[in-house]
């Protein structure tokens, strides 16, 4: 399953804690035990991955739905 | 959800029952297609479900004895359909009749006697079916006795067009050939040893009978006889009572035997729909106006193609459809009961791959309205509950469907919101005043002032219990924290000392009815339609109104009838939206809300869009569900109790936030104020400022304040946020299964300002 299609073009962000910029990194997106490697932003410092609202409310859902379909 | 179950759902479905034309006619000829696609203009297609059914087309259109007219439900609104002009007018302006095509070929041979309708059809059918067939008419052409019809009725040229068929298709023919019931070359005997089987449709002639030393008996299903191998019918079996139609019939089925027992198949087999019967299916046809039959300008010729396309514009077309008029959710996947019953029973026996019902299932708001307008009182609401109860059973309803209303229904169950007191200054309750948590959600204050009525107006204590039925567990097909929630409802209940309880909510009452028979459960209205507590009110003399019932006590005539009762004290003029007893649900019930809330919307919009008016209802979630599409409506009690809102018809819907938050505050605030008892209600401390915008972005997304506040929380006490491009603040929180994103600006004064919510449920890692 492709969630990458939905997920470029977002502008970095900048954790405050670490007060490192996110930078593009290999995640594992995971649900009901299903298992997908993905591009994501994420913090090098404590490692949260950003979820933006359009991959969040669009494709990831629909992934959700059709997962918890199965 | 049993097999045996599914088939008597599914039977009891009459729409695809054969229209009442179709069941009439002996071999079943579509004539509601056909009718449907003349009136199009469409010929051809009208020919090709007329050869469907009929293999001497030319003949049938025009001496059929038509029983399908007789039946026509057209008649009850003008005259019956012309069908066998219609069929006629096919065979005129639809083209070429299409040829026979032998399917194969099989080695056994079929012997007809006599050339009648009944021999040539059986014939035709077994020719087709592969047989080699010989057919022996005594007279020198096939078809005499339709030859004594006028020509300018059935011309000669007509009847040999569509015996052209037999020679095609290679059945040979022997006119003139006299078969015997006597010993000889071409006797009965001698065919009965040389074919394989023999059809017998000698019309009137009985002298067969002879040939055999017991009367011939004829099986009037099967069409076999009492000697082997020998099949009979036709119009010998009905004396001089001549039907067309009828010998078709029987050409037809005696073949079908014929063939069955050639191939050593079942000759009872499924054959309950052959021939004329009455239609099961349902139509209303009192929205028809009568309309006379078209009448063909020139009769020897038949109809004009406008002619008979304004003739079969007269068809209905019958259908049952009575469900799927009333309600939004049927409508939505475009079918009918007798399908979505297949669909969801094969969704639930999927084992491996996609359930693509799951959502349908969900959507049902398991009203019942579809019993009530059914003719047969089938339920789609019993069918969904059901599917519902054994996907949660087998470990397969989705999770996020009704995991939001369990919460929810967790978060009135418990220590904020639930609560069971005597009334003050009593040791025993005869009385249990049971608000239910939507009431107390969406107006507080009203709960509070029925509460005070019942206390001044009822004796021997009135004692208050906050709680949940557990109406969103049973919805959800959770049927074990359901039954949990009775039993602690019925432990509270014994408590209290067995009490009369009575609920403000047509949920409640209907679910703790159904479940909870030995609490005897009554509706508050029957209460409140008195003297004593509703007085003519003047400032809503004439005031109009349109009443949505509540589809939980649909039906319940005493509950309906005193809001009647009580709005006419108050003088206040309410208007039936539809007839009594068959109101529609508001999009809440069955919680498809949650599952599809743009379907709810659409159910809605549908019911908002019947009255100008302003609605009244007695349902706190019916009222709020119209307020939130913008529908102006009041709660019975807004007028009863008339209070500080000026206009309660403007009354926002509170929200899934803003309704949790009631019930914590009516609790405390009820403890304070009647019991004495200072409550803990914690105060949040983050304060947020939330834009009715994004606030329904949040209400979309099933996103609380709660989980907004929790995030913030979080993110400000670690210091794990994140600085967007656009200068705000982006956290995210993860407190159970759902992960929560929000993005806010703190302000100067330690207050938050929100900008966005969402969730998701995705791990990420």
């Amino acid at each position: 399953m492709n969630l990458e299609q939905e997920n470029t073009n977002e502008a970095p962000l900048v954790c405050c804690k670490c007060d490192k910029v996110f930078v593009k990194a290999k995640v594992t997106a995971s649900y009901l035990g299903s298992e997908f490697p993905i591009e994501m932003w994420k913090c090098p410092g404590c490692g949260v991955v950003y979820v933006p609202e359009s991959l969040a409310t669009g494709k990831m859902l629909r992934v959700e739905q059709a997962l918890e379909d199965k | 959800m049993e097999g045996e179950r599914v088939r008597q759902w599914e039977a009891q479905c009459v729409q695809e029952q054969l229209p009442a034309c179709s069941a009439a006619c002996p071999v079943h000829v579509d004539a509601r297609k056909m009718a449907q696609s003349i009136a199009k203009g469409d010929f051809s297609t009208a020919l090709k479900t007329f050869q469907h059914s009929i293999t001497l087309p030319r003949i049938i259109s025009r001496v059929c004895d038509h029983p399908c007219q007789q039946a026509c439900r057209r008649s009850e609104a003008g005259d019956a359909l012309n069908i066998r002009a219609l069929e006629r007018s096919a065979l005129a302006f639809g083209g070429n009749v299409a040829s026979l095509r032998k399917f194969g070929t099989r080695p056994q041979k079929v012997a007809i006697v006599g050339g009648g309708i009944s021999g040539v059809v059986a014939a035709l059918d077994l020719s087709v079916k592969g047989y080699a067939v010989e057919i022996f008419e005594s007279a020198p052409t096939l078809l005499p006795r339709l030859r004594k019809f006028p020509e300018d009725v059935l011309p000669s040229a007509t009847i040999d067009a569509d015996l052209a068929a037999l020679i095609q298709l290679g059945v040979v023919l022997h006119c003139g050939a006299i078969v015997t019931h006597e010993d000889g070359e071409t006797s009965l005997r001698t065919l009965l040893d040389q074919f394989n089987a023999v059809h017998l449709a000698v019309g009137a002639n009985l002298e067969f009978s002879k040939a055999f030393e017991t009367p011939l008996a004829i099986d009037p299903v099967t069409y076999e006889t009492n000697v082997a191998k020998l099949f009979a019918g036709g119009s010998m079996r009905y004396g001089s009572q001549y039907s067309p139609i009828t010998s078709f019939q029987d050409g037809r089925y005696a073949a079908l035997s014929i063939d069955r027992f050639l191939q050593g198949a079942s000759l009872t087999a499924s054959r309950e729909l052959q021939g004329s019967q009455a239609s099961r299916l349902y139509t209303d046809i009192t929205p028809f106006d009568p309309v006379p039959q078209v009448v063909a300008a020139d009769s020897k010729h038949g109809y004009t193609r406008e002619e008979a396309q304004k003739e079969a514009d007269r068809c209905f077309p019958c259908t049952c459809m009575e469900c799927v008029k009333v309600c939004e959710y049927l409508k939505e996947y475009r079918a009918y009961p007798k399908r979505y019953v297949r669909e969801i029973y094969n969704n639930l026996c999927i084992v491996m791959g996609v359930r693509n019902s799951n959502r349908m299932i969900n959507s049902c708001s398991l009203c019942g309205l579809c019993k009530e307008v059914c003719p047969e009182k089938m339920s789609m609401a019993e069918v969904c509950l059901e599917a519902r109860q054994t996907m949660v059973a087998t470990k397969k309803m989705p999770i996020s469907a009704h995991e939001f209303a369990l919460r929810d229904m967790a978060f009135s169950t418990g220590e904020a919101f639930a609560v069971a007191k005597h009334q003050p200054g009593f040791q025993k309750s005869n009385w249990l005043f049971f608000p239910g948590c939507q009431l107390s959600a969406s107006s507080p204050e009203h709960v509070e002032s029925c509460y005070q009525f019942l206390c001044e107006s009822r004796d021997g204590g009135v004692g208050l219990m906050l709680n949940c039925c557990g109406a969103p567990a049973l919805w959800a097909g959770r049927t074990e924290t359901f039954e949990q929630s009775c039993e602690t409802l019925k432990q509270l209940w014994e408590q209290m000392g067995r009490p009369r309880v009575i609920t403000a909510c047509s949920s409640c009452f209907r679910t703790m009815k159904e479940n909870l028979p030995e609490i005897p459960i009554e509706s508050l209205w029957p209460h409140l339609n008195s003297e004593e507590a509703v007085r003519p009110k003047p400032q809503f003399a004439g005031r109009e109104y349109a009443i949505h019932d509540p589809c939980s006590t649909r039906g319940v005539m005493e509950v309906e009838d005193s809001v009647r009762g009580l709005l006419q004290r108050m003088g206040v003029d309410g208007k039936e939206l539809n007839p009594r007893g068959q109101t529609t649900c508001c999009g809440y019930g069955g919680l498809a809300r949650f599952a599809n809330p743009d379907l709810t919307d659409k159910t809605i919009e549908r019911r908002a869009k019947q009255n100008d008016a302003d609605y009244i209802t007695y349902c706190a979630m019916c009222r709020d569900s119209f307020a939130r599409q913008g529908k102006r409506a009041v709660h019975v009690l807004d007028l009863v109790f008339e209070g500080q809102d000026k206009d309660p018809a403007a009354r926002p819907d509170p929200g899934f936030s803003r309704r949790q938050e009631n019930r914590a505050r009516l609790k405390s605030h009820l403890l304070e104020q009647l019991w004495g008892e200072k409550s803990e209600v914690s105060m949040p401390e983050l304060i947020l400022h939330i834009s009715e915008t994004v606030r329904q972005v949040m209400e979309r997304r099933m996103v609380l304040e709660s989980d907004v506040r929790n995030t913030i929380a979080a993110a400000e006490s670690s210091g794990q946020k994140f600085k967007l491009a656009n200068g705000h603040f982006l956290a995210t929180h993860c407190p159970a299964c759902v992960t929560y994103w929000v993005e806010y600006t703190p302000l100067a004064d330690g207050t938050f300002e929100i900008h966005n919510a969402y969730s998701h449920r995705m791990q990420l890692r």
